[in-house]
């Protein structure tokens, strides 16, 4: 691993589990700043699994990751700061407003903005109106896009996004490729997984990793 | 040290000791409560002031001692499984929980018995009893959260987290529910309160608790070692293991 | 800061579901008046059995509202942002538990002086038996955390909460119940109220650590 030194996410022979099921192993990558590496694979390979092992959600079976070289267990709260994960599920209250839900977030990111960096990001991501909205009332690619609005509250350099194109329209797509793409441009990284494909400009380092149906 | 500990702890090996371990340890168990058995019920003297009865005794005392000892146990292979991660303290706290949960109700239905002959009635909410209730709640509960997760992971995590819990809980329990009874019945005579019991009653005594202990732990690595098979069932060195 | 934002939060949205907070309260009133129902109505029976008609009701009452402590957050996924913040979870796993006895224990509490009168119980049961809920309840509440944040997601896992839960209430129930007991009997009641205290101060230190360990072994799967 000549990369590792100089990475600000790597894996180091991580395997992973699931009921008696070993979803991978082995498995290692660096990435330094600047890449972006999508985890490809079909249903059921462990993506969701790897990038719940990444972002410290999931206790891998065997292997670490490190984050500017040290392990993610022994820096928890440096690492909690500059990471971002969008899972699955958006993590909206519904009964929130857009705004009230944003806020939280930066709260528990420990990212301090104001009501008008706030309306900027609801800006960026499209939502220019929807701040007093709950977001039970949003639409499914809105509250994708709410969701997403979170990468952008503070700054942080790791992203780890799963699936993030899922209910978003064409538009959406273009927006998570240049959200992707500045975030790169500004030396962090990404660990994405998708199944449709994301467009990025040339200039961007990009790896791919495939898992396998064990 | 680690090192020495996570090679006893490595699951092969542990398997290949154990199973030379258990016909000793049932020869011993054995042993020890037919000695424990004879001692009790022939030639310990009968007791002045309950008869025979009282040697139910034998049988009450030992199992109510090893309802605690093995929530202890389990409390303690929960605590190093969760904080050392380690598989074998995980599979060891799940499978002694069957075997408290026996003890328990062991405890209870020769407390019962006792208090049928001497107090002519099934039940009393008598504070010893009703603590070893509450306990045996306590491993229902342990074992009605194994048996509902299905990923063993984390059902040993969760019930690692749930027995610690259980173990700072139980002292409050026995506290509470020992106030309660003071309050409710005045001093009830404690049942086994026996200030002066003489050495021919003392050894059977001894010697039926440590056949129990003796059993225990004969009983708990046969359980934890089909449990490693269980889990380990597609590694390789199982698979080997069953073909030999 | 993060524990005042989401105590706020999850106050915020117990306000937005308003009908749903009633829902305690009523279930609670109503375990009490079987009561009467089931034992007959002879005032001295209830005077004397009352206080443990109460408590054992805000028992009950307390644990059907405990799955709501973190089932939506845990649907919406706003459970796994919780654990991702810098912010110690376990501090942001009290605020969550302080919100829902607010909303679930306080209600319980202040309709407990109707159910007494309900019950013929003396003023000096009343006082005394408010003043058992009032420190008992957070207990109850902070060991519920427990059991719903290791049951998170499990089939049928209302009535595993119940299993787990029971034999750990019993002293809050011993020394509640107790306490007016020992009134009633014109003794002591403080060192009651000691002990409900004293259970109370180890929950708030000990159960969000644990509450936070099982948030973390039901997510990590």
């Amino acid at each position: 691993m000549p990369l590792t030194d100089e990475a600000l996410l790597a894996a180091v022979d991580l395997a992973c589990v699931r009921g008696d099921r070993l979803l991978f192993e082995g498995l290692s990558f660096a990435l330094v700043p600047g890449t972006v590496l999508k985890v490809e694979g079909p249903n059921g390979a462990g993506k969701t699994s790897l990038l719940r092992v990444l972002a410290g959600l999931l206790r891998p079976e065997a292997g670490s990751v490190t984050w500017r070289g040290q392990g993610i267990a022994a820096c928890a709260g440096d690492y909690a700061g500059d990471r971002r994960y969008v899972g699955h599920q958006n993590g909206l209250g519904l009964a929130l407003t857009a705004r009230e839900n944003l806020r939280l977030a930066a709260v528990l990111q420990g990212a301090a903005l104001d009501s008008a960096a706030l309306d900027t990001v609801l800006e960026t991501v499209g939502l220019p109106c929807a701040g007093d909205i709950p977001a039970v009332r949003l639409s499914s690619g809105q509250r994708r896009r709410l969701a997403l609005a979170r990468l952008l509250l503070g700054q942080a350099g790791v992203w780890i996004l799963d699936e993030p194109l899922n209910a978003l329209d064409r538009n959406g797509h273009a927006l998570v490729g240049r959200l992707l793409t500045d975030h790169l441009m500004g030396n962090g990284v990404a660990v994405i997984s998708t199944h449709q494909t994301l467009t990025l400009p040339a200039g961007v380092r990009q790896q791919t990793l495939t898992l396998a149906v064990a | 040290m680690i090192a020495f500990f996570s090679r006893w702890a490595s699951l092969p090996a542990f398997y290949r000791r154990s199973g030379r371990w258990i016909p000793w340890l049932w020869a011993a168990a054995a042993g020890l409560l037919v000695v424990g058995t004879v001692g009790g019920l022939v030639l310990a003297p009968v007791d002045y002031q309950q008869g025979e009865a009282y040697r139910i005794l034998f049988v009450h005392v030992p199992s109510a001692w090893m309802a605690m000892f093995v929530y202890m146990f389990m409390a303690g292979a929960s605590a190093s499984a969760f904080i050392w991660h380690v598989k074998l303290a995980e599979i060891l706290a799940r499978v002694s929980a069957p075997l408290g949960a026996a003890f328990t109700a062991l405890a209870l239905a020769t407390g019962s018995l006792w208090g049928a002959r001497m107090w002519n009635t099934w039940w009393v909410w008598d504070a010893r009893l009703t603590s070893v209730l509450l306990l045996f709640f306590l491993y229902l509960g342990f074992m009605a959260l194994q048996a509902a997760i299905e990923d063993r992971r984390r059902a040993a995590r969760a019930g690692a987290v749930l027995a610690l819990v259980g173990v700072v809980n139980i002292p409050i329990i026995h506290y509470s529910v020992e106030w309660w009874n003071t309050l409710h019945q005045g001093a009830t005579v404690s049942k086994f309160d026996n200030p002066s019991m003489t050495w021919d009653m003392l050894w059977p005594l001894l010697t039926m608790a440590l056949g129990f202990m003796v059993y225990f732990a004969a009983a708990v690595l046969v359980r934890a070692r089909s449990e490693i098979l269980e889990r380990e069932r597609h590694r390789r060195w199982v698979i080997d293991e069953v073909a030999r | 800061m993060a524990w005042w934002a989401v105590l706020r939060r999850d106050l915020l949205l117990s306000v937005r579901r308003l009908g749903e907070l009633g829902n305690p309260v009523v279930f609670f009133a109503a375990v009490v008046s079987l009561f009467p129902l089931a034992l007959g109505a002879d005032a001295a029976l209830l005077r004397s059995v009352g206080p443990g008609i109460v408590w054992v009701g805000a028992l009950l009452a307390t644990l059907l509202s405990l799955e709501g402590l973190f089932r939506a957050d845990f649907e919406d996924g706003s459970l796994e942002q919780l654990l991702l913040s810098p912010h110690p979870a376990s501090v942001l796993v009290s605020a969550k538990i302080l919100a829902h006895w607010l909303v679930t224990g306080v209600p319980l509490l202040l309709i407990t002086p109707l159910l007494g009168v309900l019950l013929n119980l003396s003023p000096l049961a009343q006082g005394v038996l408010f003043g058992g809920l009032l420190l008992g309840t957070p207990t109850l509440s902070l060991l519920g955390s427990v059991a719903v944040a290791l049951t998170l997601g499990l089939p049928r896992g209302g009535l595993l909460i119940s299993v787990l839960l029971l034999p750990l209430f019993a002293p809050v129930l011993v020394f509640g119940a107790g306490a007016v007991g020992s009134a009633l009997l014109e003794m002591p009641v403080l060192p009651y109220f000691y002990m409900l205290g004293a259970e109370l101060a180890l929950a708030v230190t000990v159960v969000p650590l644990a509450t936070a360990a099982a948030l973390r072994a039901s997510l990590g799967s």
